[in-house]
């Protein structure tokens, strides 16, 4: 059997990054990746706008990608390709993988770092009426088949959900030619990056229509038209406001949910807010010696910062392995008021270093008030300009307010509704 | 020249053909659509009726009774999950009650085995989520449940295996000729010639007894709706509960499924055509009526609905016949429920008593009636799975990660009689792209096997045939 100090089980953004701060902490590693090659899901996004925190230009998927993909190149990482993990056991720190060469081996690990990404909602949870033709596709996989495959869906598009993957391929399918009919999103606003509504379609006048949803499905074989109609405050469609348009296809950008099966097989805390296992501030999931990072989480919407928690994730792992487990003396990090949730969810008050906690908005606010409270006592008060739910938003702790926790942390935001 | 054409790739068709490989005959099997099963044996309830409710003296009773009985060797041989975990009809007022001493004694009269009647503390006792206003039940220990596409798929399957020919997206629009020469063609040009029709179109069986000369009969359609709930609310009910038919109207079911799902339906509605489209308001008597039959069912669990269109006839009974107007023409038209439960049954008379007094029937003495299951992977030990993925590296690439179905499944199936030759087709034999991302990763993976297996381009790839095409063409 395979020994390693830290096994990184996904090749993305969030596995790459952990895996070099791993080996020059030290550690002996082992990335496995189940594709044929290592990038993760910014192998389909040939779309610049990536790497502009981080490198402060803007690269495109396969560009930011590149740049990790070379970093491990250089270091004595081990890595697994076309190998799927089937299984992890959460006590011993085994892994369970399969590929064609070796078949199903297992591989041992002092510390295990979990980077599966996340995948797009199904349309089939959404429970619309009407056929089931062909040409619904979730907007991930309209990318692939266009990005990587090299193919066209469909010429006449209407898309539901205005999350940003839907918006780029708004763009992408407008680029190859096919025309883009309406963007519907059932919220009153958008998922999407405030960049990507103007740059994806405002540019090409694609219209965005807000409390929106559709309500009906045509086409036999193919589909062949849709009807959208307007939300209520409940969701529910309000009879007389429906819009019929003929398309030959349906994108679907409904939600991304972190890919979590393997870590609730193995009986690893799952967080009902984030979907993403439950951490404290070096991403230390409740089960001792598995971290968690990137989109397996929680969903980030810039993979500048999927890169910076996996460097906290595989530098925590390489400590672990190499140093042993330490005892935790805790604090729980809360969602407040319009704040949909924080994260990480515990402070641990023996780790050294200050706290970055990133948080959520339930809806876009004006003029803002970020407030950190430990009971009824404000411990940390900014002001932000613009907060919006598509946006992941973070305030700092110092170190020296973390020694002193006394009780539990909540975050909350006020401001105007824009 | 075939001696028998099966026209309609359901379950009474496919066990009509795979009966007929029995015996050294050429035959072959003529669908209209890309797969088999896709008519009333995709969506259905897949119970094995125990035999109570179809009346005494009926074609449906003589099937139903005989067809329980042959079920469990016919799903074994062919590979096929079948339980037998009991019926009950559960009773909701004194009325009912009445009702089910009825019904026991009509299942006696069936020929029936084992039928009880339950107090309500022994019903509670069997069925802890019933609900509260059950007075009692009818038990019947014989029903069971099958999956009725899988099933239809091994029958098929199991048929080729023996020689028989299949024919998809074969739409049959005309037919001419007479008994020993008929030829049966398609708008596109298809044609075969036979010496004997087999008439198991479902809802289309009134169009191929007329295109024959025979008006005898008509056809109607009855939608019926349901929902799926997954496989985690697995024993939320351990046997199929139906209401106590009352004039009040029909009830539904709520049911496991043998693959562990929870299914609730069928609603019944008059319609024109196969019309398989779920409705707000179906889904809503199905929720309604679900919640009279048991406490807190777990709707948040559902995970897909789907609509079935049962094909019923003016007679009321099935028609399992040669034809008076036609000679050579043989009707297995009307088969709605029990249809399924009776299809081995079904297909032994038409093959030995009907087909018989047509042609002399002499054995195939190399028939093996086994079929390999289509999920032997998932069966089989590490060290055998090694040993496969050394052979054939492709059972060592995990496609669907939801499902863990590897590209070996995924060729079995493309490989393996009856051949899926669309999405859907693979979908339904290997369960890739069933899982919770609904084909979202893995669906473009499954079109380049397909197009790669069968030698096709890419944009030829479809859904489930026809003109449900997944692509349009290369970017620019
Ligand atoms: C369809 C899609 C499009 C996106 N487009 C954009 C975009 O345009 N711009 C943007 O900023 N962000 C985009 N995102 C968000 C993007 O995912 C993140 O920015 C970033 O890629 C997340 O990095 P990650 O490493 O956490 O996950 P991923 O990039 O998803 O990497 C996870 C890796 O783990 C592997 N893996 C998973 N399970 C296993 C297993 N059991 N065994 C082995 N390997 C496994 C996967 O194959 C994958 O390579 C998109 C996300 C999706 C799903
Ligand atoms: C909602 C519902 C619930 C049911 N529940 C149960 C149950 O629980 N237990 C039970 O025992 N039975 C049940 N049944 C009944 C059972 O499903 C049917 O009796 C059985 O599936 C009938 O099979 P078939 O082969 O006759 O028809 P089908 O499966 O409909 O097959 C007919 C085939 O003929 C093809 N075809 C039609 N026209 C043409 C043409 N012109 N050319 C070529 N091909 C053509 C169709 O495409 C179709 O594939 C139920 C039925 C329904 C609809």
């Amino acid at each position: 059997m395979k020994n390693y100090d830290v096994v990184i089980i996904g090749g993305g953004p969030a596995g790459l990054a952990a895996g070099i701060k791993a080996y020059d902490y030290g550690a002996k590693v082992l990335i496995i990746e189940r594709e044929e090659i290592t990038g993760g899901i910014l192998n389909q996004c040939i779309h610049n706008g990536f790497g502009l925190t981080r490198f402060k230009e803007s690269l495109s998927g396969p560009e930011y990608a590149s740049r990790f993909i070379e970093q491990v190149a250089k270091r004595d990482i081990d890595v697994l390709t076309e190998t799927t993990v089937l299984s992890i056991d959460k006590n011993n720190k085994t892994v369970t993988a399969i590929n064609s060469k070796e078949g199903i081996f297992e591989v041992n690990a002092k510390a295990i770092v979990l980077a599966m990404g996340c995948r797009e909602r199904s349309k089939g949870a959404l429970n619309i009426a009407g056929s089931r033709p062909s040409g619904l596709y979730s907007a991930g996989t309209a990318q692939k088949y266009v990005n990587i495959k090299g193919y066209l869906p469909g010429k006449e598009v209407v898309i539901l959900g205005s999350g940003d993957i839907g918006l780029i391929m708004a763009r992408r399918m407008t680029l190859e030619g096919a025309t883009v009919k309406a963007v519907c999103e059932i919220m009153p606003y958008s998922s999407g990056l405030k960049r990507n509504i103007v740059q994806c379609l405002d540019d090409f006048g694609i219209p965005l229509y807000l409390s929106h949803t559709i309500v009906d499905i045509e086409g036999k074989d193919r589909v062949t038209a849709v009807t959208i109609c307007q939300v209520d405050q409940n969701k529910k469609p309000i009879k007389g406001t429906e819009k019929r348009f003929e398309c030959d296809t349906v994108l679907f950008s409904v939600g991304l949910i972190p890919e979590n099966e393997l870590a609730k097989d193995a009986g690893i805390e799952l967080n009902r807010l984030t979907k993403g296992a439950t951490v404290y501030q070096n991403r230390e999931t409740t089960s001792s010696g598995i971290f968690a990072c990137g989109n397996v989480l929680h969903v980030h919407d810039l993979v500048d910062f999927v890169s910076e928690e996996a460097e906290i994730a595989g530098i925590s792992a390489a400590q672990y392995a190499l140093n042993g487990a330490k005892e935790h003396d805790s604090v729980d990090c809360i969602a407040g008021d319009n704040v949909s949730y924080v994260l990480p969810q515990k402070i641990d008050k023996n780790l050294s270093g200050a706290v970055k906690l990133f948080f959520r908005v339930r809806k876009s606010l004006n003029n803002c008030k970020v407030k950190v409270c430990v009971g009824d006592k404000t411990v940390i008060e900014t002001k932000k300009r613009v907060v919006r739910p598509g946006e992941m938003e973070h305030v700092l702790i110092a170190e020296d307010k973390i020694k002193s926790l006394d009780g539990n942390v909540t975050v909350s935001i006020e401001g105007c509704e824009l | 020249m075939y001696d028998v054409v099966v026209v309609g790739g359901g379950i009474i068709g496919g066990a009509i053909l795979r009966e007929l490989t029995r015996y050294r005959l050429k035959v072959c099997l003529i669908e209209k659509q890309s797969d088999v099963a896709m008519g009333q044996s995709r969506a259905n309830s897949g119970i094995v009726h125990a035999g109570f409710d179809a009346p005494v003296g009926s074609l449906k009773a003589k099937f139903n009774v005989l067809g329980n009985a042959m079920m469990e060797n016919y799903a074994k041989e062919l590979s096929v999950k079948f339980k037998r975990n009991g019926s009950l009809v559960v009773a909701f007022s004194a009325e009912d009650m009445v009702t089910l001493s009825e019904l026991k004694a009509r299942g006696e009269e069936n020929g029936v085995t084992d039928l009880k009647i339950l107090d309500a503390d022994s019903l509670f006792e069997l069925e802890p989520n019933i609900s509260k206003n059950a007075l009692g039940a009818l038990y019947a220990p014989t029903g069971g449940i099958v999956c009725p596409y899988k099933l239809t798929v091994a029958v098929v399957g199991n048929a080729m295996d023996n020689g028989a020919d299949l024919y998809t997206n074969f739409e049959v629009s005309s037919i001419s000729g007479k008994f020993g020469d008929f030829t049966i063609s398609s708008q596109d040009g298809q044609n075969v010639k036979t010496k004997i029709i087999i008439n198991c179109a479902g809802i289309g069986c009134q169009k191929i007894a007329n295109l024959a000369g025979d008006y005898s009969f008509t056809i109607g359609g009855r939608k019926g709706e349901y929902i799926l709930l997954d496989r985690e609310c697995e024993n939320f009910v351990k046997q199929t509960l139906f209401f106590t038919p009352s004039k009040k109207g029909k009830g539904i079911l709520v049911s496991p499924t043998v693959d562990g799902n929870i299914i609730l339906g069928p609603t019944a509605k008059e319609v024109d055509d196969a019309n398989v489209l779920t409705s707000e308001e179906g889904l809503k008597e199905v929720q309604e009526k679900a919640s009279k039959m048991c406490e807190n069912v777990p709707f948040g669990q559902t995970i897909t609905s789907f609509a079935g269109t049962r094909a019923f006839c003016d007679r009321h009974d099935f028609i399992i016949e040669e034809s008076k107007s036609v000679s050579g023409l043989i009707n297995c038209a009307g088969i709605e429920s029990p249809g399924l439960t009776s299809a081995p049954a079904i297909a032994k008379f038409v093959v030995e008593k009907l087909v018989s007094s047509r042609i002399d029937l002499r054995f195939n003495t190399s028939f093996n009636g086994h079929r390999e299951p289509t999920d032997f992977f998932n069966s089989l030990s590490i060290e055998q799975k090694n040993q496969l993925i050394k052979e054939k590296p492709e059972y060592g690439k995990i496609v669907c990660r939801c499902e863990k179905i590897t590209e070996g499944e995924i060729i079995h199936a493309i490989k393996t009689n009856p051949p899926a030759t669309d999405i859907d087709a693979v979908k339904r034999r290997t369960r890739a792209g069933m899982g919770r991302c609904q084909g979202g990763f893995c669906q473009p993976q499954v079109a380049e096997i397909i197009a790669r297996e069968l030698g096709i381009p890419l944009e030829k790839v479809t859904k489930f045939g026809k003109g449900s095409y997944l692509l349009r063409g290369k970017t620019k």
